[in-house]
């Protein structure tokens, strides 16, 4: 396994295209990784709503099955 | 009898939103791992180590995430497109809250093939934007997608939302083979010389084998989205169901 | 013993709506009239030059008769969801799909059709060489009829959202985006001389396709939103 570049340099060069890769590159991991955040943050805010339902419930009325 | 009823099992199971949550919750991490590692070494692989074209030089690098973008789009459609139908026939709830979740992923997806192809294309061609068949016709698909996500939202009850955006995917679906088909004939009618994004009947083998690893991780990494937004979205319609208020109060006891 | 509805059903149905259509005239004819002022804009913004505007007078003409049915697809369900005609046709005991398959028929009717026959006139301001007419006026016939038939089912989709959103538009362009591309086809063909009848076959295919699938998907999806 022999990597095409001999220095960091040039792998940022990229031999003339490095903008193009490097911005597609950014972008696209940039995407993908929203694509993980974005649920994940979701979730965890559907928790908590649950969370604060329950807890007012269980402040409020003793009775049960009163949703 | 039995064993008929048993062999059914998972299909009925996978039905059953509390049990996709909780395997989804025990092979998330895995999956995960499997994403990143095949995503981290198919990435390094393609950029750093795979031969530069003859051609076009060290720029055909982005193909490493275009091809596999593009193929997950498409194929991210019809698993929606799938669900949905799963959901109007089997009236199965949970099929349709994974249709809803494969929307935006897909569009994602969509927009990394499109935005990758148009940064391809200024050092190969000298432009940012060519009306190439393929590009076009993964416009369009982007346009469907919108259009799934934009129903989806517009209605209130959440029951009619799943069931119209389901027939709208299955329109959709039936309608890409057309698109494709005739935006390819309309291409050629218009340009000469045929343009193609990716020789891949010519492609070397040394730069064909990072292109596979990065479509397997692309693959799972489209089943971990999946699971992720499905996860949030079982929360959200099963809130007043017990296990998810169990859950809930297990965890803020811990 | 009463007779059963046999066929004159269907053409009732299409009677129906094109009497309706009739009487409000005002929201029937304005497509037409659309139609008509933005053709008129393509000289105003690009340039009055006739060589200019003979080359690309059938797509202007495609695209602007596109716009135009656009703007009138939603009139296909709209009305009688707003006044409860639509859910008496829901319950009553009837494929629906045949009821839609006339609303469809009927809109053409009502819309693509007077669009055909417009046509001709606005071909000559936009200087398409007269060889092309017949080839023009085949493929906004067939056309238009697929539009109708697709903007049906996208217009039962979005019925009970409420009218005059983009909505509509955004999900139903898409799908034209196919037919227009064999449209414009056949009129190019035609001005250049050649055979124009293979485009048109396409498109033909596409309408009978379209006449047969689309009243189920629209049946199908006013069943989900307007029950």
């Amino acid at each position: 396994m022999n990597i095409q570049f001999a220095s960091f340099n040039e792998i940022l060069a990229m031999g003339g295209h490095g903008l193009y890769v490097w911005v597609a590159v950014t972008v696209s991991v940039a995407v993908l990784a929203a694509l993980l955040v974005v649920p994940w943050q979701s979730h965890t805010r559907a928790l908590n709503q649950v969370r604060l339902r329950l807890e007012r419930h269980a402040g409020g009325s003793a009775e049960e099955g009163v949703d | 009898m039995v064993t008929e009823v048993k062999k059914w099992q998972w299909f009925y199971r996978l039905g059953s939103p509390r049990w996709f949550y909780e395997i989804t919750g025990r092979w998330l991490p895995w999956l995960l791992c499997a994403a990143s590692l095949l995503l981290a070494s198919g990435l390094f692989w393609g950029l750093l180590v795979a031969p530069p074209d003859a051609r076009q030089g060290n720029s055909f690098r982005i193909i490493y995430l275009h091809v596999p973008a593009a193929i997950l789009a498409l194929v991210g459609y019809y698993i929606m497109a799938l669900a949905g139908a799963v959901g109007l026939i089997w009236r199965i709830k949970m099929s349709f809250m994974v249709m809803k979740s494969a929307a935006p992923i897909g569009a994602a997806l969509t927009f990394i093939a499109l935005f990758t192809g148009a940064v391809w294309g200024k050092p190969s061609w000298g432009t940012y934007w060519v009306w190439d068949a393929r590009i076009t016709s993964m416009l369009i698909l982007l346009f469907l997608y919108l259009g799934v996500l934009a129903l989806q939202r517009a209605f209130s009850s959440a029951e009619m939302a799943y069931r119209a955006s389901a027939i709208l995917a299955l329109v959709g679906t039936i309608n890409i083979p057309i698109i494709y088909k005739s935006v390819d004939w309309w291409h050629t009618l218009h340009q000469p010389a045929t343009l193609k994004l990716t020789s891949a009947s010519s492609i070397h083998i040394d730069m064909l084998q990072p292109l596979i690893v990065m479509i397997c991780g692309f693959y799972v990494f489209y089943v971990v989205a999946l699971c992720l937004f499905t996860r949030a979205e079982i929360i959200r319609r099963e809130a007043t169901s017990a296990w998810v208020r169990a859950l809930v109060s297990n965890e803020s006891s811990r | 013993m009463p007779e059963l509805a046999r066929t004159p059903s269907f053409l009732a149905y299409v009677r129906r709506d094109v009497l309706l259509a009739y009487r409000r005239l005002g929201d029937t004819v304005a497509p037409l009239i659309f139609f008509t002022m933005v053709c008129t804009l393509v000289p105003l913004g690009l340039s009055p030059d006739p060589q200019r505007l003979s080359e690309i007078a059938p797509g202007i003409m495609w695209i602007m008769a596109l716009l135009a049915t656009l703007l009138s697809i939603e009139r296909i369900f709209a009305f009688d969801f707003e006044d409860g005609s639509l859910e008496q046709l829901l319950i009553a005991p009837q494929l629906i799909a045949l009821p839609v398959l006339a609303k469809i028929v009927a809109h053409w009717l009502v819309t693509g059709l007077p669009l055909t026959l417009l046509s001709p006139l606005l071909a000559m301001t936009l200087s398409l060489p007269t060889s092309a007419y017949p080839a023009m006026l085949l493929s906004l016939a067939i056309g238009s009829a697929y539009l109708s038939a697709v903007g049906a089912v996208g217009a039962s989709l979005t019925v009970s959202l409420g009218r005059g959103g983009l909505l509509l538009p955004l999900l139903v362009v898409p799908l034209y985006m196919p037919i227009m591309i064999f449209g414009t086809a056949t009129v190019f063909y035609a001005v250049d001389g050649l055979h124009w009848s293979g485009p048109l076959a396409a498109m033909g295919a596409m309408l009978c396709a379209a006449l047969a699938l689309c009243p189920l998907a629209a049946a199908a999806a006013l069943r989900v939103t307007s029950a």
